[in-house]
């Protein structure tokens, strides 16, 4: 890794912008430090953990775990209810999500689930689906 | 010189709030003259005394320059510090600072918030955030904001400490039965356990009576040093101890959700004061949501971590408990104008004036106020003590 991962990517954008264009494109990717060795997540121009320029892109297993998790209420018309979670990824970062494909009153802390990209109306985000046992 | 020289250098003179609940017609800034204007007055000063302010808003990002504007001051010390709730005790430290080096020789802390009654309503509000300040790794999952961040610590508190849904509902309890007592806590009626945990669930495990209230309104205090608070004509309350940690900003960058910055805060404040929880006869903790206040409790150190729920059980905060906790009723019962902080430092100093009314805890001579802000995350502890404590 350069001393300056930024002057290597020439006139490339932010790690916010190539996060969510990869996104686009179908691939999640989280980024690794290339000094401390550790996964960040968000996404960050430097590392937070050890202030390097040295934040490199890696694709996640996705697997995770739920941290906690919340129902919001929402009227049955408007779509009902749905889960807000915060999932540990496998690398050892924690991201919020949506556990989706499952009724929400159902998840629990601790319930193991896998990544994957969900491309609806709106721009491409990262749920989680239950691993079923 | 080190922070602790700073002990009981300096003292809250005046105090003063005005338009709580509903302040229909008027502007953020028009409740807050209003509230300063009392302050000042309550501190036996004039506004052409006022040479140091600190205020922010939870809209606009220049709002201390309006504030100056609008007040007719010339300060010479300024701070427009927004840390969210916890903002308006983050000001105490750096202005006895300010006023122990020289800087200025009076500080009006203010805040005002006509947040429910305005035109441009909270909703607006929230939606021009979006885009002026976007989260863009937590805003696709439409977490309900602030509300669904304190939903999952709390989710988190009750599975790894046992922490029931009950002792989160004796928060609100304690909170309403100190509120009754306070002719000007705006929700006064009866509220049992089985009321919280029957009301609107709105991002489980909470329901609408585990979040604070949505008002209007406005307070002030004013800082003076020590030695020009004995002319004053109120009992000085002296700054004893005082300092701020922000580990994060969104929910899901906070490392573990049962333990808040708070722990630092706290543990400097308690430093610098000199003191330990175990002296503090009256304490105020920001109780956005009943969460909050075990978070709190737990983390500032008056009881164990994963004590917190055991600890508020039983009426164990409530009048007559084992510690006096929110006692003007707290952002759950008494008032919660967006930011809240502001109002638990007034709160401390008339308790350590004994003017507290029905809800004065006897003999009070030091009182701590913590102030929260963002989703768990800024964190900002105060001990207020009166002169003998010095």
């Amino acid at each position: 890794m350069s001393s300056s991962a930024a002057e290597g990517r020439g006139n490339m954008s932010g790690a916010e912008r190539q996060y969510f264009d990869a996104l686009a494109q179908g691939q999640f990717n989280i980024q690794c430090c290339g000094q401390c060795r550790r996964h960040v997540f968000h996404p960050r121009e430097i590392c937070p953990h050890c202030g390097a320029d040295a934040l490199g892109w890696v694709r996640p297993s996705g697997r995770g775990t739920v941290y906690s998790y919340t129902t919001v209420r929402r009227k049955p018309g408007s779509g009902g209810d749905y889960n807000v979670s915060l999932i540990d990824l496998e690398e050892g970062v924690r991201m919020m999500a949506c556990v989706v494909g499952r009724d929400p009153h159902g998840v629990a802390i601790g319930m193991a689930v896998q990544a994957r990209i969900e491309s609806g109306d709106g721009a491409a985000r990262v749920v989680f689906e239950e691993v079923r046992p | 010189m080190t922070h602790r020289d700073l002990r009981g250098k300096t003292a809250i003179v005046g105090v003063g709030h005005f338009g709580l609940g509903q302040a229909p017609g008027y502007t953020d800034m028009e409740l807050l003259v209003r509230a300063a204007h009392r302050a000042v007055q309550d501190a036996g000063l004039t506004m052409r005394d006022i040479d140091g302010i600190a205020t922010s808003s939870t809209a606009a990002s220049m709002w201390v320059m309006s504030a100056i504007e609008t007040l007719g001051l010339r300060p010479t010390y300024i701070d427009g510090t927004c840390l969210g709730g916890s903002s308006f005790m983050s000001y105490i430290l750096a202005a006895a600072h300010a006023l122990e080096s020289g800087q200025c020789n009076a500080v009006l802390v203010c805040y005002g918030s006509a947040q429910r009654t305005a035109a441009v309503g909270r909703a607006a509000v929230t939606e021009a955030r979006k885009s002026l300040d976007p989260q863009p790794y937590e805003a696709p999952y439409h977490p309900l904001s602030p509300l669904s961040s304190y939903a999952l610590a709390a989710r988190r508190h009750m599975h790894q400490y046992g922490t029931t849904r009950e002792q989160l509902a004796e928060v609100a309890v304690a909170a309403r039965l100190w509120a009754q007592r306070n002719p000007e806590a705006q929700e006064r009626a009866p509220l049992s356990i089985d009321d919280v945990l029957g009301a609107r669930p709105v991002s489980d495990p909470l329901t609408v009576r585990d979040c604070c209230l949505v008002t209007d309104g406005a307070g002030a205090f004013v800082m003076v040093r020590a030695d020009r608070a004995r002319d004053l004509p109120n009992r000085p309350v002296h700054v004893l101890g005082s300092a701020s940690a922000v580990w994060n900003r969104q929910i899901s960058c906070m490392e573990d959700l049962t333990v808040t910055a708070a722990r630092e805060s706290g543990q400097r404040a308690f430093e610098m004061a000199g003191c330990t929880p175990a002296d503090i006869d009256v304490v105020g903790l920001y109780d956005a949501f009943t969460i909050n206040t075990i978070l709190f409790l737990e983390d500032l150190g008056f009881c164990a971590k994963g004590e917190g729920g055991r600890f508020v059980g039983g009426g164990g905060i409530a009048p007559g408990g084992r510690l006096p906790v929110n006692t003007n009723g707290g952002g759950l019962s008494c008032v919660h104008p967006g930011m809240y902080g502001v109002f638990l430092v007034i709160e401390a100093v008339r308790q350590l004036r004994g003017q507290a009314g029905d809800r004065q805890v006897a003999g009070a001579r030091l009182a701590l106020a913590h102030g929260n802000g963002g989703t768990l995350s800024s964190q900002s502890t105060v001990i207020l003590g009166t002169a003998e404590t010095v």
